[in-house]
């Protein structure tokens, strides 16, 4: 075991922190614990289920020390009261009013904003709102041009100058296996069904718009999965939010993680049917609530519950983690629930061979009832699809929101999806596509080992590519973002309210196309400049 | 004088004996066991293993049978332009939202081309991550600019952005006054936004100014409660489900008695009606700030993909935080955006293509009229009409089976049609079984409108000769 803070242990020792040695070297006889310090709380791991993973299982959520988080609050206070200052001082005239206001002929109109609603953004997004939206005019790929904004005003309004800022290392974008190009054999196929079938559709599927393209997708990404049929929707969101209502209704029951994605939020909000919370990647939690809705029933009426479905990402984006699927899906066989998995960031970026989550865990896909994933990241396209067996492909194909309402996807885009899943699966005669995963999982755990020998807090699991590194303070985020613009390095800060909100943070998102030149780069970037005002860990113990 | 000193005096009486039952019964409270608000559950453990033994959930989804109308699409093989091949058949295609011709147009395609050979094909990323593209940045400055509004914002999904609008202005308890036949997105949208819906009957400005009356007297009842619920109307500019166009002039005068909110869907309008093609405000002459929010899909006039809100700055700007499809999902990818500029500027240099396509329009509606047994909906300048059959024969199912087997012959004759297709069970107000017809691509190639009409009139006039269907 590489990590330092585990350690060997006899058998008998087992405890809550421990799971068996066989599931990592084939020793029963002896356990891995994990450190019992009082600063390393929260850490996942694998108890009594340990069998069911054929592999180690790392994952780990520094708890946030005590200083940092006082000094957190205390900062907010201070933003919200000098918000506030500002606020009075606005309404008296005493300062110049930036905002939009509303014309003078409805000015007797119900106020289409509360003042409370808006005042974080007036206040505290406004004067670091230059991290965010940064226009850009070249590929996403692991180098990407940026043009050069700057406000006069404190952030209310932006110039450009014109000046364009060349080769920033991208470490924002979702470009897992460095599939944004412009050039290569994707965007030459793609340009020759542009030229032949234009850019659009101008219809739905179920009534023009099936064109062939489409239909050999669907056969394509059935077969990359490992399932027995898919359909693809032009937008990742839309899959969601357009598909979880067709398949659950009123008198169902969903249990969705604490830290979803918002559209799958919304999509079980559509969908009518009752909503409940377990905590994140917690078996136990989700556990508890199978069996009170199974033996409790419908509240108040104590009818059975239609059916139950499970709602979990692959990777959860904000915080890194994976979802614990093996666990998951012993649990939905036990309760005979179903399972539905947005791989929306897992689908190319885990796996030997690139195919997501459950073939990171060595387990059948058949087992997942609904798998969903989106094109953008890993396939440098756009879209969503759902895959799984053929009595709910042909369901979603007649009864789905997306298919009877929405236009189809555009040709151009479905080639590149088809060109990209044939290179990952090898097909088109080239090793690219495996070498890209291969590459991909190197530079996940480089990256991530440098930083945590570096001191930062990262969270979430060792192999997801998705790296967030805790800030905590509101003027960090601003900060870090602008420091590492400044040389050159373009990375993704999160604060309120996407994370909660002491836990701002900083993400990186790894890419196959980043060199091992760029990440030490990055790396070096952060050990010299920002390493004073990031480096929180307490966690030094050697096994 | 000695000043008596009151502070000392004792409390009366009845004030200790407050006091003393006061904490007696606070002590109770401690001590007393707490009641969860549950049930609490009297089973043993092998009595819920039973239970969860015994339940069986229903099948994930249930079978559908293997005629299903919906089930089986067709496959359209080559561009869906004006000349389609449909399952191997080409046909003259009647049945997709090309209404300017654009979506095998040259300079479109090459633009895109130009796009994907500097950006690649997506974007990687939502428009706050190294999302916003320039070309994205243009093309909503080109279609502020074009509508002659402040700003614009625009979407990867052209049924995401009327449904991720009206959430971020109206929630839980605001009003939305929404006209019958409002298509599926907008309601969507306003099943999101969990806001009061009040329909009112279709075009229909006496129900309206009923329900704002009957809304009028409920607000003086709780004046407090009525200053902050915010009021809307939604309507669109030229409806899908009926072809016809809202009675904007109305509205706008309703909005100002009664100080509600306006905004309109303009996916058919945006592109047909109007001078210019800038939709219905310019059709009626309105000034368009007088419409708080414009919402259109950029997947019918401009062939390409996505949509995009306009209005003022300070309506729209609210959505790049709060529009739920435009900050959690990914943009527009480039070459589409570039394709949808390229629209813009064929539309803005030849503004005579919305005569021709009005004049087509008029011809087939023309045209179509007088087939007995089926009746046509929709204006007469509208791009997008229905067939309705005129008798129902019964149940939604044999009218549905008839009108495929309309279309069916329509098709092997050589012309695309399709039945418009809707979700029985979502919907609120299930327009009847129609074909839908008469999209009417602009063919700048003058010479071929008179054959176009007269394919028509022959084919349909088959159906009467033969009368193997209205009997």
């Amino acid at each position: 075991m590489t990590d330092l803070k585990y350690r060997l242990a006899p058998a008998s020792e087992m405890s809550r922190y421990c799971f068996p040695n066989n599931a990592v070297s084939g020793d029963a006889s002896r356990c891995v614990c994990l450190i019992d310090s009082s600063t390393v709380e929260e850490i996942n791991h694998i108890v009594h289920n340990g069998g069911l993973y054929k592999r180690p299982f790392n994952e780990a959520f520094e708890e946030t020390p005590m200083l940092v988080a006082v000094l957190t609050y205390v900062g907010y206070g201070v933003l919200t009261l000098f918000g506030y200052l500002r606020d009075f001082m606005r309404q008296w005239k005493i300062e110049k009013c930036q905002n939009a206001t509303e014309r003078e002929e409805q000015k007797d109109f119900v106020p289409l904003y509360q003042d409370f609603e808006n005042f974080y953004n007036r206040n505290l997004y406004m004067r670091i709102r230059d991290s965010w939206n940064r226009p850009i005019c070249s590929v996403p790929g692991a180098k990407v041009d940026m043009m050069e904004r700057v406000s006069h005003d404190y952030n209310w309004t932006f110039t450009y100058t014109g000046r364009v800022i060349k080769d920033i290392i991208n470490m924002g974008s979702y470009n897992y296996l460095g599939f944004a190009q412009k050039t290569g054999a994707c965007q030459e196929a793609a340009a020759k069904v542009l030229s032949q079938y234009g850019a659009g559709v101008c219809s739905t599927r179920q009534e023009m718009g099936n064109l062939d393209k489409h239909e050999e997708l669907e056969k394509l990404v059935a077969r990359f999965l490992g399932v027995e049929s898919a359909m693809a929707y032009g937008m990742g969101f839309a899959t969601n939010s357009m598909n979880i209502p067709a398949l659950v209704g009123k008198g169902c029951l969903i249990l969705s993680d604490e830290l979803n994605h918002a559209s799958l939020v919304l999509g079980a909000r559509l969908s009518g049917a009752t909503i409940r919370i377990f905590k994140h990647n917690n078996m136990q939690s989700l556990e508890k609530l199978l069996k009170d809705a199974i033996v409790h029933g419908q509240p108040r009426t104590r009818r059975p519950w239609k059916k139950i479905l499970i709602l979990v990402e692959g990777i959860y984006s904000m915080e890194g983690s994976i979802v614990r699927l093996p666990e998951v899906i012993a649990l939905k066989k036990k309760y005979k629930s179903y399972l539905y998995l947005d791989e929306a960031h897992s689908i190319g970026a885990l796996g030997p061979s690139g195919r997501g989550v459950v073939e990171y865990f060595g387990l059948n896909p058949e087992d997942v009832d609904v798998m969903m994933g989106t094109f953008t990241k890993s396939f440098g396209a756009a879209g969503g699809y759902i895959g799984g067996k053929k009595e709910l492909i042909d369901y979603l194909r007649t009864y789905s929101h997306s298919a009877a309402y929405a236009t189809s996807m555009s040709p151009p885009v479905v080639e590149q999806i088809i060109t990209s899943v044939k290179c990952i699966m090898g097909e088109d005669g080239t090793n690219i596509g495996r070498a890209r995963v291969q590459q991909l999982a190197e530079n996940t755990r480089y990256f991530r080992r440098r930083l945590k020998e570096m001191g930062f807090i990262i969270y979430g699991n060792e192999d997801s590519p998705v790296v967030p590194l805790m800030l905590y303070m509101p003027a960090k985020i601003g900060a870090f973002g602008r420091e590492m613009l400044k040389r050159n390095i373009g990375v993704v800060v999160v604060g309120f309210p996407a994370t909660p909100i002491i836990e701002s943070r900083a993400r990186f998102c790894l890419s196959a196309a980043h060199t091992k030149e760029m990440l030490d780069t990055g790396g070096s970037v952060l050990a010299t400049r920002t390493k004073q005002f990031c480096k929180y860990t307490w966690e030094q113990e050697e096994v | 004088k000695r000043v008596r000193d009151t502070r000392t005096k004792l409390a009366p009486a009845y004030h200790l004996i407050l006091e003393g039952i006061l904490i007696l019964w606070i002590i109770r409270l401690l001590f007393s066991k707490t009641y969860k608000l549950q049930e609490r559950s009297d089973l043993t453990l092998k009595e819920k293993e039973e239970l969860i033994e015994e339940w069986q959930p229903e099948p994930l989804v249930p079978p559908v049978p293997k005629d299903h109308p919906a089930l089986n699409y067709n496959i359209v093989s080559g561009p869906p332009t004006h000349i389609i091949t449909v399952n191997g058949k080409e046909c003259i295609n009647f049945a997709s939202f090309n209404f300017l011709g654009l979506l095998n147009n040259e300079k479109v395609k090459s633009a895109a081309q130009a796009s994907l050979k500097k950006y690649g094909v997506g974007t990687c990323g939502p428009r706050g991550f190294y999302g916003t593209f320039d070309v994205h940045l243009e093309l909503e400055e080109r279609l502020a600019k074009f509508m002659r509004t402040e700003e614009a914002i625009i979407y990867s999904y052209g049924f995401a952005t009327i449904a991720s609008a009206i959430p971020a202005y109206s929630k839980r308890g605001d009003i939305v006054f929404v006209d019958e036949a409002a298509c599926f997105a907008i309601q969507k949208g306003l099943q999101a936004s969990r806001s009061n819906i009040k329909l009112f009957k279709h075009n229909d400005m006496a129900d309206l100014e009923r329900l704002l009356k009957e809304q009028e007297t409920e607000d003086q009842k709780n004046p407090r409660k009525a200053r902050v619920t915010r009021r809307f109307i939604v309507v669109e500019g030229l409806y899908m489900n009926t072809g016809d166009i809202c009675p904007l002039p109305e509205l706008i005068k309703l909005k100002y008695k009664y100080k509600v909110r306006i905004f309109l869907e303009e996916s058919l309008s945006f592109g047909v009606l109007g001078e210019h093609g800038r939709g219905i405000t310019e059709h009626f002459g309105i000034n368009i700030d007088d419409i708080d929010l414009i919402s259109a899909n950029m997947e019918n006039s401009l062939a390409s993909i996505g949509g995009f809100c306009c209005g003022r700055s300070f309506i729209i700007d609210h959505q790049r935080l709060s529009g739920q499809g435009y900050c959690f999902s990914a943009s527009l990818p480039p070459l589409l955006a570039a394709a949808a500029i390229e629209a813009l500027n064929i539309m803005e240099d030849s503004p005579d293509i919305f005569q021709t396509l009005r004049a087509k329009c008029e011809r087939i509606h023309k045209a179509l009229q007088g087939i007995s047994g089926l009746k046509v909906v929709g204006e007469s300048f509208s791009p997008a009409l229905h067939l309705q059959l005129e008798e129902s024969c019964g149940s939604r199912e044999n009218d549905v089976k008839l009108l495929k087997r309309v279309v069916d012959y329509c098709m092997n004759s050589g012309i695309a049609l399709t039945q418009a297709r809707y979700l029985e069970k979502e919907e609120k107000c299930l327009p009847p079984p129609r074909t839908r017809t008469g999209q009417i691509c602009v063919e700048l190639d003058c010479c071929f409108l008179i054959p176009l009409s007269h394919i028509i009139r022959i084919s349909v006039l088959h159906c009467i000769v033969t009368s193997r269907f209205f009997h």
